[in-house]
């Protein structure tokens, strides 16, 4: 168990080299390291958990299997009946045949019915686990931490949501009619030994030799199915990534390598599923022969009897039957084997996916934040994505209730990592973090959300409308809300150009709007949201000074009473905050406000000439010092 | 073309495979079909021996044996058969299933840049995985088995109704019934499909964006609103999955039930018969025997008609794709690209993107030229029209009017591969792969050696922090920013794209994440890169193309000014403005006043 968060995610230290290349085949093997480890049956039983909540309708969907069942293994018995009473009353009329005749309908009008409420509330409830558990997968992913979910790779996780959910699909599609089949086989074999014990033990005994068969076949069966089943998610996985990175695969003319490779690996997941299906279909003459075997038996043995009088013409023909429906479930089941075992495979990789351990959690009792003043606390902080390598070193400094702060300093200083941790993404390794004067750790993690507001960096949006991107989950937000904001950030009038507006539909990810409206867009959903504390992070990277400007106006009435804690690298941006803090290397070097920064002259007047200097009117001397600063960054 | 014939197109494609699984699956079902009789002749002389009628014990016995003999030996090879034929079905199915899995792959890369923007990648997705499996179960499950079970009624009911002609019909009078029920459920099954494979999609596209979106769920603490979401969509799509299983299951009982009728019948009718004396006991047996054997393939009919109307919708969803032609491909004849200076050329140049009605227009009347050793600078307010310049020159999209010329040749008319490689664009929006440092520097060439790269991401500025690193090239970087800060990002993207050394470069915004201090010794170490070669630097920050050789300001998708970087400040238009903002006059703009004020931002 302990290993497979790691199988899910991608580990630290992966063996190196480009011949996987970004094309799956080393994450493929990363992802299917799950392979090694032993197949077991709790997968059946965790499965049956899920379905508790329909105890009741499964009830009555067993009653209805007996009722299945109990018809079944009549019908053979009506028909001996009959034609024992044919033999029987040669000379007289055949009333007593209707008779039969009549009770045959019956049956089978039973049959019909107990069949049709075990298939549809069977089917009916197996499809509803699949969206079970699919819903149980996506609850999970919902909780855990950001830490495991950088690790994951979207396409590899909608795999196992959907392609895996699939298999699961086609098991229950094929075997759902099986059900039944499964508790006839056991009321065959109770039948058979009451007709006639010795010859339905003699018959029976073929059953041991397939046990025998199987357990040898088993094995090597197995490995071919659990290759197969490997080598269609690295087919998958390569598909995903091309798909999602199709943009950089035209710019870098890679199509025809791509192409190549997974080429590669489609012959290789064909050659194994093709090798799987000699496997599973060499069982067949195997039942086959089997089955002629059983019925060999009963021709000569029971023939003799009944020669030698000790058996019925009808139990005859009745045995004959019974033998027949008693090989033909075991014959769709082996058929059917590949089905199986795909399902249990998948099943792994699903509970992979459920038993990863959520390892940020509310604590018991944790308090709900409602009305805060906003302060923001940084205390102490040591933190790191990687143990041994921390990020931020005792990073200590407080915001006070309706201050706006900025955070600057060189790419990979520290300054996302501290937004991150404010809004408890990751827990700190030392220190720790207040906000409006709570630890972030002793409030639940969903009242800290609605009290810090984010703009990210990477802006993201969703498909829907301009409307509903703005309003996000802020189910309060009105109309009037939405436009306000959307005034506030500048993104108005390029809303209102658009031919339906507020109602134009996005493509994924935001993709018909330039990036810049996409930042807007991102801005205004944070401000919809309305929560005392704002951290924005480069939320302003990829707009134009101008309309930067416009914001920063509108901001400074919207921004009244909270706290904001901006970056930027454009330093123009951040000169009019109360504070300047300037980040090197995940350390504090400097405090201030942008004129004693200036008078400073320390890293931020530095990076403040840089900004608007041209390229070679920067003292060489400032470049050489600015390189010492930022290098190894 | 209808879908289902398509596939049966491809399927006959494997001449040898098809033939051979035909005649096994007609040998296997004769011996299927031999069982029944040997079964009825021994249950006749068993019966005989009884009533004391014909042959001696001895025979009797001799006869018993040969039946039993001819079962199993009729068993063996059944199995054999089916055996083979079943395999040839798989071996169809998957080989169908690769080519189309390729076919789908192929297109799918060279589809232009205007289908990815419409076609969600959760449906790409979809299509790729579960629609090509919907095909090759059909081919490999429902295809032969129909051939199987025409088969076995047809030959088996011709012999039936050869022994006996009225409990022949009987035992056939199924199947009229069975095929009505399959043809209207396959219809309304059909449509059941098409429309639960729609949900799907949202519901994997509302999943899919999700889990890409995870930081802005967490950050706005959606949970409960993305669980509604999810809720919503999943339980429109188990309406209808519902609905699908009651159709497939009431047809089933359905069937089954005409089924156990004819049997019935068979029985009711052959026991008078028997009593008539017009048949034997083994007669009866034989035609109950036979219909044991349709009983399992008559379940199977539900199973076909859902596969066949699933492979209707998954195949048309696949070919949809296949049939597309990319907006953007070779003119027949396109000869490679011939590069002398290396100088581009816009000229009146128009670009709207979408067509007809929806079409939102992003580019209007755009002139320029760069040559070797020149750069442009392009600034302009979001959405003005910059990334969109950057895609037409790689021919991501096509001008609608005008053309963009590369030494004088019009970029249509050359290859795409010999233009993409002359031109190297570094996008706004970074992607890197979930793989190695190096595979993702490498990634425009494979040849490329650890010095190469070290080269490039030296110039890039990202060599010494990966060198810092405790498995330096060979670390992951993964699509969420696994490892890497958003500026350590971009600056991987550059170093991608300077790799390859294009004679045109364009940075989109590239430096936008990065500080203006590395920015400066980025483009430091890109001057003996540039020096030979055609620049263009789309920038908010003006410092990024303050020397270039002209600076165009756009907006809405026109050059509203241009010049070098004195012109445009002695112009006094809104180059300067943008000038003013960013220089360092801070103190006159009411800003620096703000700071003192607690609410200033
Ligand atoms: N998910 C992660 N896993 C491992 N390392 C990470 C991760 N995210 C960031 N890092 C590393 O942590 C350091 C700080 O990153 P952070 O994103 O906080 O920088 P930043 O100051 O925001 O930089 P930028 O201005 O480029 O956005 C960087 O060296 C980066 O490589
Ligand atoms: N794929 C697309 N489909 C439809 N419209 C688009 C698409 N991409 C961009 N647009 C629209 O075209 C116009 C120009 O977009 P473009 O991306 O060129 O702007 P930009 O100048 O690069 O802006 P930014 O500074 O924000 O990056 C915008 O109005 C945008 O909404
Ligand atoms: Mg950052
Ligand atoms: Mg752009």
């Amino acid at each position: 168990m302990a290993m497979m968060p790691q199988s899910l995610a991608v580990p630290g230290k992966p063996p190196g080299g480009r011949p996987g290349g970004p094309d799956g085949g080393l994450n493929d093997e990363m992802d299917e390291r799950i392979f090694g480890a032993a197949f077991d049956g709790r997968i059946v039983q965790r499965f049956l958990k899920f379905l508790t909540p329909y105890r009741a309708r499964l009830a009555v969907a067993f009653c209805a299997v007996v009722a299945f069942t109990l018809t079944q293994l009549s019908i053979p018995l009506v028909i001996r009946e009959a034609i024992d009473q044919a033999l029987v009353t040669d000379t007289q009329d055949g009333a007593l045949l209707d008779l039969i005749a009549l009770a045959f309908l019956g049956v089978i009008v039973l049959n019909l019915i107990a069949m049709y409420i075990q298939e549809t509330i069977v089917g009916k409830t197996a499809e509803r686990i699949l969206f079970d558990v699919r819903r149980t997968m996506y609850v999970h992913l919902q909780r855990l931490s950001m830490s495991f979910m950088d690790k994951t790779e979207v396409g590899r996780l909608m795999a196992r949501l959907q392609s895996d959910v699939g298999a699961l699909q086609e098991f229950l599609d094929t075997t759902v009619t099986a059900i039944g089949d499964i508790l006839l086989l056991a009321g065959i074999v109770t039948v058979l030994i009451l007709l006639n014990w010795q010859l339905g033990l003699l018959t029976l005994s073929v059953v041991l030799v397939l046990l025998i068969v199987r357990m040898i076949w088993l094995p090597l069966a197995k490995k071919a199915f659990m290759r197969a089943r490997q080598t269609s998610s690295i087919v998958n996985g390569a598909l995903a990534e091309n798909i999602n990175g199709v943009r950089t695969v035209q710019e870098m003319i890679r199509e025809r390598v791509n192409f190549e490779r997974f080429e590669i690996k489609a012959a290789d997941n064909l050659r194994s599923h093709l090798r799987a299906a000699k496997f599973s279909q060499v069982m067949i003459p195997i039942v086959d022969t089997l089955t002629g075997a059983a019925m060999a038996i009963v021709v000569v043995v029971g023939g003799n009897m009944v020669i030698g009088g000790s058996l019925d013409v009808g139990v005859m023909v009745a045995f004959i039957f019974y033998v027949q429906r008693f090989f033909d479930p075991i014959r769709s089941l082996t058929i059917q084997y590949s089905v199986m075992q795909r399902a249990m495979a998948s099943g792994q990789r699903i509970f992979e996916v459920i038993d990863v351990p959520v390892d940020i959690v509310d604590k018991p009792g944790a308090l709900a934040l409602d009305q805060i003043d906003g302060a923001i606390e940084l205390r102490g902080v040591t933190f790191g994505y990687l143990p041994g390598q921390p990020v931020l070193n005792d990073i200590n400094f407080r915001v006070a209730p309706g201050e706006t702060v900025a955070l600057v300093g060189p790419t990979g200083s520290g300054k996302t990592s501290i937004t991150a941790l404010i809004h408890r993404f990751y827990d700190v390794w030392e220190g720790s973090i207040l906000v409006g004067g709570h630890d972030v750790r002793d409030v639940t993690q969903h009242s800290l959300g609605k009290q810090v507001g984010m703009v990210l960096q990477d802006p993201f949006l969703f498909t829907g409308t301009i409307f509903e991107n703005i309003k996000y989950c802020s189910a309060e937000a009105t109309r009037d809300d939405v436009v306000a904001a959307a005034k506030a950030v500048d993104a108005h009038g390029f809303i209102t150009r658009l031919p339906k507006g507020y109602d134009t539909m996005l493509e994924q990810r935001g993709g018909n709007l330039s990036l810049g409206q996409r930042q807007l867009l991102s801005f205004a959903r944070a401000i919809v949201a309305d929560t005392k504390v704002l951290l924005l992070d480069e939320a302003t990277a990829s707009i134009d000074s101008h309309t930067e400007r416009q914001i920063q106006l509108a901001l400074k009435s919207l921004l009244a009473g909270r706290t904001a804690l901006v970056i930027a690298h454009r330093l123009a941006t951040v000169r009019g905050a109360d504070r300047i803090i300037v980040l090197n290397q995940g350390r504090i070097v400097e405090t201030g406000s942008h004129r004693e920064l200036m008078a400073k002259r320390g890293l931020y007047h530095r990076l403040y000439a840089m900004n608007y200097a041209s390229f070679d009117d920067i003292p060489e001397e400032i470049i050489r010092q600015a390189a010492a600063d930022t290098s190894a960054t | 073309m209808n879908t289902v014939v398509r596939i049966l197109r491809m399927a006959a494609r494997y001449r040898f495979r098809l033939g051979l699984g035909v005649v096994c699956t007609v040998i296997a079902a004769n011996f299927q079909l031999l069982i029944p009789q040997f079964l009825g002749a021994a249950v006749d002389h068993a019966q005989s021996l009884l009533a004391g009628t014909g042959a001696s014990p001895a025979e009797a016995q001799a006869a018993l044996q040969w039946a039993a003999v001819m079962l199993l030996t009729a068993g063996v090879l059944r199995g054999l058969f089916t055996m083979i034929h079943n395999y040839q079905g798989e071996a169809i199915g998957q080989s169908i299933g690769y080519e189309l899995r390729l076919a789908y792959f192929e297109k799918l890369q060279r589809m232009s840049f205007a289908y990815h923007d419409r076609v969600h990648s959760g449906d790409l997705m979809t299509r790729g995985m579960l629609d090509v499996e919907g095909i090759r179960r059909f081919v490999d499950g429902a295809m032969l088995r129909t051939i199987v079970l025409v088969i076995l009624v047809g030959y088996g009911g011709y012999h039936l109704i050869g022994i006996d002609p009225v409990l022949g019909a009987l035992a056939l009078s199924f199947v009229p019934v069975v095929a009505w029920r399959a043809a209207v459920s396959s219809i309304t099954l059909r449509r059941t499909w098409r429309a639960l494979q729609e949900r799907m999609s949202i519901l994997t596209r509302i999943m899919e964006e999700n889990l890409g979106g995870i930081r802005v769920v967490r950050a706005f603490a959606a949970r409960a609103f993305e669980m509604a979401k999810f809720d919503t969509a999943s339980d429109s799509a188990i309406v209808l999955a519902m609905r699908r299983i009651q159709i497939r299951y009431t047809n089933a009982a359905f069937m089954t039930f005409s089924y156990y009728a004819a049997m019935g019948l068979v029985l009711w009718v052959g026991s008078h018969k028997i009593i008539e004396g017009a048949i034997t006991v083994g007669t009866l047996a034989e035609f109950l025997a036979f219909m044991a054997i349709l009983q399992q393939p008559v379940r199977q009919v539900g199973m076909i008609v859902n596969s066949t109307a699933r492979a209707f919708v998954s195949g048309g969803r696949v070919f949809e794709l296949l049939d597309m032609d990319p907006a953007v491909q070779d003119k027949p004849g396109a000869a490679p690209l011939r590069l002398t200076d290396g100088v581009i050329r816009f000229e009146h140049v128009d670009f709207a993107y979408g067509e007809g009605e929806g079409a939102s227009p992003a580019l209007h009347d755009v002139n320029f030229e760069v040559g070797p050793g020149k750069s442009l600078g392009i600034v302009g307010p979001p959405g003005s029209g910059k990334s969109t310049i950057a895609h037409l020159i790689p021919r991501f999209y096509d001008p609608t009017l005008g053309r963009i010329t590369i030494d004088g040749q019009d970029i249509r008319d050359v290859t795409l591969d010999s233009l993409r490689e002359a031109v190297g664009v570094v996008q706004q929006d970074t992607f890197l792969f979930t793989a190695t440092v190096d595979s993702n520097v490498a990634y425009g060439d494979l040849s490329a050696d650890r010095e190469r790269i070290v080269n490039a991401t030296d110039s890039a500025q990202l060599h010494e922090y990966i060198d810092s690193l405790p498995t330096g090239y060979d670390t992951l970087v993964g699509e969420r920013g696994l490892t890497l800060s958003g500026g350590q990002r971009q600056r991987l993207s550059i170093a991608r794209s300077i790799l390859l050394t294009p004679a045109i470069i364009v940075f989109d915004d590239s430096t936008a994440s990065i500080d203006a201090a590395t920015e400066q010794r980025i483009h430091a170490a890109l001057k003996e890169l540039t020096r030979a070669r055609a620049t263009i630097i789309i920038s908010h920050r003006l410092s990024s193309f303050m020397h270039a050789d002209e600076i165009l300001f756009i907006d809405q998708g026109r050059i509203v000014e241009r010049g070098s970087h004195e012109e445009l400040l002695a112009l006094g238009g809104r180059y300067k403005e943008l000038y003013d903002l960013q220089a360092d006059f801070g103190d006159d703009l009411g800003l620096a006043a703000s700071a003192a004020a607690p609410e200033g931002a």
